[in-house]
């Protein structure tokens, strides 16, 4: 590379578009996650469950597999609804486990280094800054829940024929969209946490005590108060209660999704759900909004 | 590319910046086309809040402000892909190596990887940090992080350069240093630069216009080349045997004159009229000249007559 004479010059190059220019966070904020290690072994690691899946699958449908391992075709477990939503359970809970690892670490930096004038002095809107840092969870989540899932319901559609693809085709879209809700939730809760707490072990805690200590906070207020509105503070159960609609299950099925169970008779109202789910968001692009700025106004 | 010196680079038009309820800047108006020009002003003045103006950080509450003729409101995007930012502040990641973040500015402000890159390593190297690019910011000296600023503002190319406080907590000789570059980037032609320093010698060593603040209002404006040419006229001289009539032969020689007691005289030489003409008409007339002076208003003076003066608010 030609090292130009220690002078300045002005650039009259070309330009990358400038829709594309978010994308410059998210590609150096994988590349400082390859570096790592633990982060690479924990992904690895999460395609471990997809992959058993997959297993199941062709073995449910290779008799000469099944006869090899003396198991009979009717004790195998039934590819519905059930396995695909358990499927996704397992998956998004890894992904709010490698949310909570990734998350607190995007924003926070730039603003404990006061970098934020610095982006937003480009032709780079907050929008964009957040766009660029949430793609990068976007992507990530993404190669965990529904790429695999949809990979399982194209390789289950293709062992079973074109009626089960026909018969179940909303699962593909309940895999997509369980996913997309969960993943966008977790991405804006994440940053918005990150946006104001700078320590990340912190900032990590808090995720953890946001999901855990809100459902045990929901499930004494249901003790106490003998109601079931408690629910719609425990965020578990709101996604769960989504999923299951999404997979087009009865909701008074009471099972949902392992790790996003809806207690038999705790059961709210989708549209409930959504709404809450919905604030929820809304209160967090609040608070994005309120610290992604080029200068901070003490008024 | 030269630049057109005549083409308003800022112009503000009854600017008026509000920060909840307090007004920070009133109805600030004045056109400022100078390749450096210098913003001054106490503690409090607006000069971060008129660069954070111009920069889109804080929308006007009423009236405009332009840069190269785009409305910093309205064409805020347009307005940011000309212009490069050094804050005050300490401002940069301090986990990345230096080459990487000035690289990642670059191609923020839309250059493309392979581009961003070169000239990232041009920068550094033109900072004079070239031997310390693959380090990480956060191990840099005060100002070490200074040149990576002005490396990170510089790299993309552009229009206009913002520099908030360049010289702030440098050693002498990084203070050199900083205004030498400061100079270079200015006298190449390429690009205008809008200088805020608490600092009148940074600023009359690197600046040709000046716009001094205070309260929010516009304390003065003045073209600092201008102001040095009247200055190289302006003579005060101090006379024993001089009297009235002595004035009035120096007025013979095209001179504007006043007598000012004691045989002291204040004079302003017309172009072309060289001191040893007053010499000469002094040994001719028997007068001696004990002393002369060239009136040297520096910008300190300048600061100082503007803080005492009521501010208008207007160029």
């Amino acid at each position: 590379m030609a090292v130009y004479k220690k002078t300045y010059r002005s650039y009259e190059g070309r330009m990358t578009p400038e829709w594309a220019r978010f994308f410059v966070l998210t590609r150096y904020a994988w590349e400082d996650l390859q570096r790592r290690r633990f982060f690479t072994l924990f992904f690895l690691g999460t395609l471990i469950w997809p992959l058993i899946c997959a297993l199941g699958i062709y073995v449910r449908h290779n008799l000469s597999a099944l006869e090899l391992m003396g198991i009979r075709a009717a004790s195998m477990v039934q590819i519905d609804s059930s396995f695909f939503l358990t499927f996704l359970g397992v998956q998004c809970m890894f992904a709010f486990f490698l949310n909570s690892f990734i998350g607190p670490g995007l924003v926070s930096p730039d603003l404990s280094n006061n970098a934020l004038p610095l982006y937003l002095s480009r032709p780079f809107s907050r929008t964009e800054y957040v766009l660029g840092r949430m793609s990068m969870l976007l992507i990530l989540l993404s190669l965990m829940t529904w790429i695999p899932g949809e990979f399982l319901f194209g390789l289950q559609s293709y062992l079973e024929g074109w009626d089960w693809f026909k018969a179940n085709a909303g699962l593909a879209w309940g895999l997509f969209a369980g996913s997309g809700v969960w993943i966008v939730f977790l991405a804006l809760l994440s940053l918005s946490v990150s946006a104001w707490v700078k320590w990340k072990p912190v900032a990590g805690g808090l995720l953890f005590g946001l999901f855990f200590v809100a459902a045990g906070f929901g499930q004494a207020i249901n003790a106490v108060l003998r109601t079931k509105w408690g629910n719609l503070i425990n965020i578990s159960n709101l996604v769960g209660s989504i999923w299951v609609s999404l997979f087009n299950k009865p909701l008074e099925s009471g099972s949902g999704a392992v790790f996003f169970r809806i207690a038999r008779g705790e059961e709210i109202p989708v549209w409930m759900c959504w709404v809450s789910l919905a604030l929820i968001c809304l209160f967090c692009l609040y608070l994005l909004g309120r610290k992604i700025r080029g200068v901070e106004v003490s008024r | 590319m030269n630049v057109a010196t005549q083409a308003p680079v800022i112009e503000l038009d009854n600017l008026v910046v509000k920060l909840g309820d307090r007004m920070i800047l009133k109805k600030l108006t004045g056109s400022f086309s100078g390749r450096a020009v210098g913003l001054l002003g106490p503690n409090g003045a607006g000069k971060s809040t008129l660069i954070n103006t111009l920069l889109g950080f804080h929308k006007p509450f009423a009236g405009t402000a332009r840069i190269f003729g785009h409305d910093v409101r309205t064409h805020a995007r347009q307005v940011r892909s000309l212009i490069g930012y050094m804050p005050e502040n300490d401002s940069f990641i301090a986990d990345m190596p230096g080459i990487r973040f000035v690289r990642m500015m670059a191609e923020l402000s839309g250059l493309p990887p392979a581009e961003a890159l070169e000239r990232a390593h041009e920068a550094f190297f033109f900072t004079g940090l070239g031997e310390v690019r693959y380090r990480n910011i956060g191990t840099y000296s005060l100002g070490m992080k200074q040149m990576a600023k002005l490396a990170q503002a510089i790299a993309h190319g552009p229009r206009l350069l913002f520099l908030d406080e360049p010289t702030n907590g440098l050693d002498p000789p990084a203070r050199l240093r900083m205004l030498q570059l400061i100079k270079e980037i200015r006298d190449r032609g390429d690009l205008h630069i809008i200088i805020s320093s608490h600092l009148l010698r940074d600023v009359e060593e690197c600046c040709d216009e000046v716009l001094i603040l205070k309260d929010g209002n516009i304390a003065a404006s003045c073209n600092l080349e201008a102001e040095r040419r009247a200055n190289r006229n302006f003579l005060e001289i101090e006379t024993r045997g001089a009297d009235e009539s002595f004035v009035a032969h120096i007025e013979q020689l095209g001179c504007r004159a006043a007598w000012g007691g004691n045989g002291r005289i204040k004079l302003v030489m017309p172009e072309g009229l060289e001191v040893r003409r007053i010499y000469q008409l002094a040994s001719d007339r028997s007068v001696q000249i004990r002393r002369l002076n060239r009136k040297r208003d520096s910008l300190e003076d300048i600061f100082l007559k503007a803080m005492e003066e009521s501010a208008n608010g207007s160029v």
